[in-house]
């Protein structure tokens, strides 16, 4: 259904605005299931995971990257990109310098 | 951006300085997307900080995450991915000018964000009445004012599990449940959450300031939560600052679809023009976005 | 379009005195300024808030180096010398250069050299410009109430239980990142979707591939500065502990968080100057640009790489030594781009016709200041000179050569350069050499004095010094005078030139971007024709015509989109 002169644009169906509700429902429940699990360290990675699938399909269906210009995904993609570097650098920094800390030193701090 | 229209339902209209529709449609998708990686950047910094902390003191997080209801964050995370539904919905109806859907799918909407808040609302709640709020804010509690009874009860032990459970019971002698407790210690002295309790809120253990009912935690993970670690504080910290922002920005989504609304009852939207809806519901799922992690971050955490 | 050629320079017609209707006069009153959607005039009301900024921030800058005329205390007590430095560097830095050439030049002159009509979403720029004044009000107000004393970079935990206006300022810079933010977002959106015909990336004028590098970093690291500021706020007002470590935060990640910001922020600076070079370079060597696609990369480069290294702002603060050698390697990384525009601008320059004109004089200032400043940036990233030179006056020099020298240098050369298409008027070119002259020994004596200073052990923000650094402060702060001289001798002459100044060409220098093919000053609607965008550097296409002062195209038809019906 064309709502410009030039081109036309994606209208989504309700079929699959349902079904991509329906796999979210499915990934909430997942998730929390998952908690029952004990997996140990890769309970955080299973639950990342999921919501990073629930993430793509919101992105890509409800939010209509799936039909659009490549470049509006790559401008959302591109700010994970540089947050990862920030998150990962200040995870690095702060463990490194954890043996660093004075016990006792700041009331509230470390040790 | 185009004007506003002004009812008339002369068709697009295209501002002076584009060349055609298609070049403005672009522009404004463009414009929101980028306006979006700025959101992901500016929660980021929050992330960070939740990231920092948890890996540098696994224990507060495990120690504070107990007083979050697993079960009304789950249900939040429902209502917005219903919301995320009738967004979408919403988009396609002003494309296809179904006018009325699209008034319903905006009220549906909007229906969903405020049942958002309306829970958010209730857990802000809880742990204000049981002084959980954030660093100097932190003063965890039993709220003895409203009971006339605490009654304590059932310590079952069957093979591996404890439970215990907290019932207060209000001055006209009804049972409240305002605190309840379901601790099942599995192998090693662990606690692990119970199936079908989830809908339970928990109880503050500590009745006195931040020192709490034990000696300050050691840095090994020790999970059981009588024992609450140094700068359990800071947990609420991050909480009330990430559920915090998040809320201002449901309500700014909120506000827009308002917006949208007395636009869709004046006729802005009868001759096909859809971008602001577009737009909109670009900003009201990135909000639905964060809170998947949010709620899998601060809520999901064992 | 019956009036097709009204406005073009392309036939000869206009390419004299600009015509009666321009954007200055269309629409009469305030209000018409204030609500505009023209971006030309967002573009001179942003340039006047500007100026005022910068003047702000230097009369902070007198205060303080007047101050330091003699160890001691010689005008104000030590916590109003506090403030002064704190207001000077957030004036300069939240007011003025971070706003600076995007919002003013850029806002004008982009799209023009697009052949567009505005930039992609108008109302969205004047949003911007309304942040500003309000960030720029909350900011002064915060002055006004007590003024801040931490440094402009806030650092806990001094910030967050200090008794001075921190929230107030630090709300201000919030607001104004908000505007930053907006404005690269504008011009990412205009130039991906508002390119004419003909011009492809590696067609376009340097200048925009330089804003556009700018607006990525805007984009990226401008949300990062608005949760530092709001959690600062918060810990403040609410007491949230995340960098309080009384109440369980922790300090170094406040830095961590700063600057990552403002690392970023200072390319921010420097990227619009760096485009405002490759102009001028070309322009008055009358060569074509040298290198034009390793400049383009550059720009790019930069803008990436500058999002690696914050942490060597924090060698000393407890960042961990694992980090600090990562970032002292990854520090070096990030002048290569810069040394590949430098020496492009050089090749750019051999055998041209070089011409001294004002906007000339303060490129070749440019080339030399900022080549010291980012050599000195050099001393800072390695490690292990550093140590010793972190927090001393060295650091101050550095970054003044490339804040001032690089992008206040630059952009006093754009100021130059644009004028003309700006206002419709030219200026005394005898007393901008003069005032050129004054800034350049001005800076050098204010400024070189202190790498000196700090290599000696000159702490930076200490309001006391020992007796032998009397003499490079003296002359330091005799420098800063000079400057002073030079900036005011530059109002003078600009004030007179809007007044009496004599009419503009459409083209006084011949350049070959499409901002010149329309009258000096523009009418309100730019262009009329859809252009066509051939080479920017094309600078033989031009030829200089005496009836007019200027330089008309010896091809007009060459720069009008071949599907525009003709007359």
């Amino acid at each position: 259904m064309s709502n410009h002169e030039d081109t036309a644009v994606h209208v989504a169906s309700v079929k699959l605005l349902v079904i991509v509700w329906i796999a979210l429902i499915f990934g909430t429940w997942l998730t929390v299931s998952a908690t029952y699990v004990d997996l140990g360290a890769f309970n955080i990675w299973v639950g990342l995971a999921i919501a990073t699938a629930k993430a793509v399909l919101v992105a890509l269906y409800y939010m209509h990257l799936r039909w659009d210009k490549p470049f509006n995904g790559f401008v959302f993609l591109g700010a994970f990109i540089f947050l990862a570097i920030f998150i990962g650098i200040a995870m690095m920094d702060t463990q490194a310098y954890q043996p660093d800390l004075i016990p006792g030193y700041s009331p509230g701090m470390g040790g | 951006m185009t004007a506003h229209g002004h009812g008339d339902g002369d068709g697009l209209r295209i501002d002076h300085h584009f060349e055609n529709a298609d070049q403005q449609y672009q522009s404004a998708k463009l414009g929101m997307w980028v306006f979006l990686a700025t959101e992901i950047l500016f929660f980021g910094g929050l992330f960070t900080a939740y990231t920092v902390f948890r890996v540098n003191h696994p224990e507060i997080f495990i120690f504070g995450h107990h007083f979050l209801d697993k079960g009304l964050g789950a249900l939040n995370t429902v209502i917005l991915i219903c919301s995320s539904l009738t967004a979408a919905w919403a988009v396609r109806a002003a494309q296809l000018k179904q006018i009325r859907m699209l008034k319903l799918m905006l009220v549906l909407t909007m229906l969903f964000a405020f049942g958002f808040l309306g829970v958010k609302g209730v857990e802000y709640n809880s742990k204000w009445k049981h002084g959980l709020l954030w660093a100097r804010q932190y003063k965890p509690h039993v709220d003895h004012e409203q009971a006339t009874e605490v009654q304590s009860v059932e310590v079952s032990i069957a093979g591996a599990e404890v439970g215990a459970e907290v019932i207060e019971h209000d001055s006209a002698g009804d049972t409240v449940t305002v605190e309840s407790e379901v601790i099942l210690v599995g192998e090693g002295g662990a606690p692990v959450p119970v199936p079908g309790e989830a809908d339970r809120s928990k109880i503050a253990p500590a009745a006195e300031g931040p020192a709490g009912l034990a000696a300050p935690g050691s840095e090994e993970a020790d999970d059981s939560f009588e024992v609450e670690p140094a700068n359990a504080q800071t947990f609420f910290s991050i909480y009330f600052l990430m559920t915090g922002l998040h809320g201002i920005h449901v309500l700014g989504g909120i506000a827009a679809f308002i917006w949208l609304l007395i636009g869709a009852r004046r006729g802005d939207f009868d001759s096909g023009h859809f971008t602001r809806v577009d737009m909109v519901a670009l900003y009201w799922h990135v909000v639905d976005l964060i809170w998947i992690y949010l709620f899998l971050l601060l809520y999901l955490i064992d | 379009m019956a009036v097709a050629n009204t406005v073009l320079t392309g036939d000869g017609q206009n390419a004299g005195v600009g015509p009666e209707e321009n954007y200055i006069n269309h629409g009469k009153g305030i209000l018409s300024w204030l609500f505009t959607l023209d971006h030309k005039r967002i573009g001179i009301m942003y340039l006047v808030a500007i100026l005022s900024s910068f003047f702000l921030g230097g009369v902070f800058a007198m205060f303080i180096r007047t101050e330091l005329l003699t160890p001691g205390q010689t005008i104000m007590t030590a916590d109003t010398y506090n403030k002064m430095f704190t207001l000077h560097g957030a004036v300069m830095i939240f007011l003025f250069i971070i706003p600076g050439i995007p919002a003013t030049l850029g806002n004008f002159v982009l799209p023009l050299m697009l052949g567009a009509k505005d930039v992609a979403l108008p109302r969205l720029n004047l949003a911007s410009f309304w942040l500003w004044l309000i960030g720029a009000s909350v900011a002064v107000a915060s002055i006004i109430i007590g003024a801040v004393d931490t440094g402009w970079t806030f650092y806990t935990p001094y910030s967050t239980t200090t008794s001075t206006a921190v929230v107030a300022m630090t709300l201000g810079a919030f607001i104004l990142g908000f505007s930053s933010i907006f404005t690269g977002l504008n011009f990412i959106v205009t130039i991906h979707k508002m390119r004419p015909e003909g011009m492809t990336w590696f067609k376009m004028p340097l200048f925009l591939w330089s804003l556009y590098s700018t607006a990525i970093i805007q984009v990226l690291a401008t949300p990062i500065l608005g949760i530092t500021l709001l959690l600062l706020i918060a810990e403040r007002t609410l007491g949230v502990g995340i960098f309080d470590p009384s109440l369980g935060g922790d300090p170094v990640l406040y830095q961590h968080f700063f600057w990552f910001y403002s690392h970023p922020a200072v390319y921010i600076m420097i990227l619009p100057a760096m485009g405002i070079m490759s102009e001028l370079i070309s322009v008055f060597s009358g060569k074509h640009i040298f290198g034009y696609r390793f400049i383009a990369w550059s720009s790019i480069a930069i803008a990436l790489l500058s999002f690696l290294v914050w942490g060597h702002h924090m060698f000393t603060s407890g960042q961990s030594s694992l980090m600090n050698m990562v970032f002292s390697a990854l520090t070096f990384s990030v002048a290569i781009p810069s040394a590949v525009k430098v020496f492009n601008w050089l090749a750019t320059m051999y055998k041209g016709s070089i011409r001294l004109a004002a906007p000339m004089l303060y490129a070749l200032s440019f080339l030399f200041l900022f080549a010291i400043g980012g050599l000195t940036g050099l001393f800072l990233g390695s490690l292990s000179t550093d140590i010793h030179l972190h927090d001393t006056y060295f650091v101050v020099a550095h970054f003044h050569y490339v804040m001032f020298g690089g992008t206040v240098i630059a952009f006093l050369g754009g100021i130059h350069y644009w004028w003309p298409k700006l206002f419709g008027r030219m200026y005394s070119e005898r007393w901008a050499q003069v005032s050129a002259l004054l800034i350049f020994v001005g800076f050098n004596l204010t400024f070189f004095t202190q790498f000196v200073m700090g290599s000696h052990g000159m702490p930076r923000r200490y309001y006391n010094y020992l007796e032998r650094f009397t003499a490079y402060h003296q002359a330091s702060t005799v420098g800063s005078f000079i400057l002073a001289i030079g900036f005011l001798i530059m109002a003078g002459y600009l004030a007179h030139s809007l007044m009496k100044g004599e009419l503009a060409p459409a083209n006084p220098w011949g350049a070959a971007t499409l901002e010149w093919e329309i009258s000096s000053p523009p009418p309100h609607n730019n262009f009329n024709h859809e252009m066509y965008a051939g080479d920017p550097y094309d600078l033989p296409a031009l030829r200089w015509d005496p009836s007019i002062n200027g330089y008309v195209r010896r091809d007009p038809s060459s720069i009008l989109a071949t599907t525009e019906e003709a007359g």
